[in-house]
């Protein structure tokens, strides 16, 4: 299944708590949509973190011919929470697909509540990244709590669940599936669909029952020793 | 055991309610700040108390009122914040309170950078405050040590009556790793009969104090001190040796360049090198005697010593063990600057032909 046709929204929004892998997720989706031949533009909104942002990843991405949009360079390595003027073009250019990779958290999304008007009016899906390997959202009550956090700092609507369980460089087929059974439950209990499930392409093939798709990755977020 | 991913600031927080920690007492700075903000959250649901309090200063001093009464008591910081508790800290081991101070490195000097670096060695091993003492620092290198230790160090503060630093940098504060809660070893601890809670059916006032006005009972109070450090440093050292036995480049390392080097190590000896990794557990006490033996050993060549600093710090206390046996070079960088695995490897083959 080609990346556009799995978010095939002209902005998908990526949030969630901080820890469950919204960057590497942000980052191989503007990729693989790249290579399909799209007009990217990925905006690293992480005002959260200090450190695994997808700004550290700008040579690769604009390499792969996807724009990325971050703080001004004298900001890149601060813990200033100031916005990129230019995520203004991703709103309203509509030639663009757009991916808005935002800090863990209702207190990472709160950057998303300025550009709600704007946001509203456009083709968007609000994605929810669960990693069911993260205590704080490992059960269905506290996920959800999680995710209702998320829309009322936001004001905007989650439309989509995005199964991310993983444990680093130890994950496993099963954890996946702990997670996707994770997924199930906080979609059947919110209504909102399960778009896909993440796995790094060596697990890809053992998953294929799973009901939904699944968008392999390979990891681009690496530590120093990697 | 079931795994969970844990960002090494929260795991910090949440092994310190785990090793019963009372209080604590903190002020914001990156990259720490996840500790405060998730002490805020569930240390009051375990019956603790948190004070985000006015600065760093007055942090570290409720550390003392606390720590004065019997809690366990402990604060965080990073660098800047650290050298502002420097006051505090020699207050503590002279009035020989318990306390666990975390510090989450980031490059300095001054207010440097949010980046991580490890150029604070000297600040934790030799004191930055006055007077003679000593902390035990623990280094760990990923964040399964970093909870570990942080639960170990409330009781190593108990058993000696004394601060203990836990020192790590930006990175493994930041960085999410699988860990588990596995037991950590409890040790027998004294009674805290020396804790000022109150007098109830004592004979006396217990009272916390640093000043020995008597320059006689200050020295004394100097030699039972040194006492005891010297007890820490019997029993307390640990470091680590990946592939010594037959190594004759030895790369020296703590945290995370330890981490960085494991990986070297793999190519090194993948290219024939015959490399090994010798890393301090504990920076104070350093392993100094292991290292001095390590050196004496027919087939080390010499030394590479890494660390994220620009002068190097630890390198002091790797020459004073070595002792000149070998040749030490030195690899590092600060600012947030982390060597790299492709630098290690050159480094390390170049140290190597000098020898050879």
């Amino acid at each position: 299944m080609k990346a556009i046709e799995l978010c095939s929204h002209r902005i998908s929004i990526i949030t969630g708590h901080y820890g469950t892998g919204k960057t590497e997720f942000s980052v191989n989706l503007a990729l693989a949509m790249a290579a399909e031949g799209e007009t990217v533009m990925l905006a690293d909104l992480d005002i959260v973190n200090p450190y695994f942002r997808s700004r550290e990843r700008k040579p690769m991405l604009e390499a792969a011919g996807v724009r990325l949009i971050s703080s001004s360079q004298a900001c890149s390595d601060a813990d200033v929470p100031a916005l990129p003027a230019e995520l203004l073009t991703i709103l309203e250019n509509r030639d663009v697909r757009g991916i808005l990779d935002i800090g863990g958290d209702p207190v990472g999304a709160r950057v998303l509540a300025r550009f709600q008007p704007k946001i509203v009016q456009e083709d968007y899906q609000l994605i929810y990244v669960l990693n069911a390997n993260r205590p704080e959202v490992r059960t269905p009550e506290s996920a959800i709590a999680y995710l209702r956090g998320i829309e009322a700092t936001t004001g905007l609507r989650c439309t989509a669940i995005v199964n991310n369980t993983h444990l680093c460089g130890e994950t496993t087929a099963e954890e996946i599936r702990r997670g996707a059974a994770l997924a199930s439950t906080v979609s059947q209990e919110t209504g909102i669909p399960v778009l896909c499930h993440v796995a790094e392409e060596r697990f890809v093939d053992t998953l294929s029952d799973l009901a939904e798709p699944v968008f392999p990755i390979t990891i681009k977020m690496k530590k120093p020793w990697e | 055991m079931q795994k969970e991913l844990w960002k090494g600031n929260e795991a910090i927080a949440e092994a310190a309610i785990r090793a019963g920690c009372d209080c604590f007492f903190g002020y914001p700075i990156t990259p720490q700040s996840e500790v405060p903000e998730y002490m805020s959250v569930h240390l009051p649901e375990h019956g603790g108390v948190f004070v985000q309090s006015e600065s760093e200063v007055a942090a570290i001093n409720m550390v003392y009122g606390a720590a004065g009464s019997g809690m366990r008591a402990m604060t965080s910081s990073s660098s800047p914040g650290i050298s502002l508790k420097q006051e505090g800290i020699t207050y503590l081991a002279g009035a020989e309170l318990p306390c666990v101070i975390i510090n989450c490195m980031r490059g300095g000097p001054g207010l440097g950078t949010i980046q991580p670096s490890q150029g604070d060695y000297f600040q934790a091993t030799r004191g930055g405050g006055n007077g003679d003492y000593r902390t035990v620092v623990l280094a760990p290198s990923n964040v399964q040590e970093t909870v570990d230790f942080v639960q170990e160090a409330f009781d190593i503060a108990d058993q000696y009556r004394n601060p203990v630093m836990v020192v790590c940098d930006g990175l493994i504060g930041q960085m999410m790793e699988p860990i588990e809660w596995h037991p950590v070893p409890k040790r027998d601890l004294p009674p805290k009969d020396w804790a000022a809670s109150g007098r109830k059916d004592r004979d006396h006032h217990n009272v916390i104090n640093s000043l020995y006005m008597d320059p006689v009972v200050c020295d004394r109070h100097n030699d039972h001190l040194a006492e005891k450090y010297a007890e820490m440093e019997k029993n307390e050292v640990r470091w680590e040796e990946v592939e010594c036995e037959d190594a004759e480049l030895v790369i020296t390392a703590y945290g995370t360049p330890a981490r960085i080097a494991l990986t070297a190590l793999e190519t090194l000896r993948a290219n024939g090198i015959k490399a090994g990794l010798f890393r301090p557990i504990t920076l104070w006490p350093f392993p100094e005697k292991a290292l001095h033996e390590l050196a004496a050993k027919e087939h080390v060549k010499a030394f590479l010593d890494v660390e994220m600093s620009s002068t190097g710090q630890m390198i002091d206390d790797v020459r004073l063990a070595v002792e000149g046996q070998k040749p030490i070079s030195y690899l590092g960088h600060a600012g947030g600057v982390m060597p790299t695995v492709e630098e290690m490897i050159e480094s390390a083959k170049k140290a190597l032909k000098e020898v050879k």
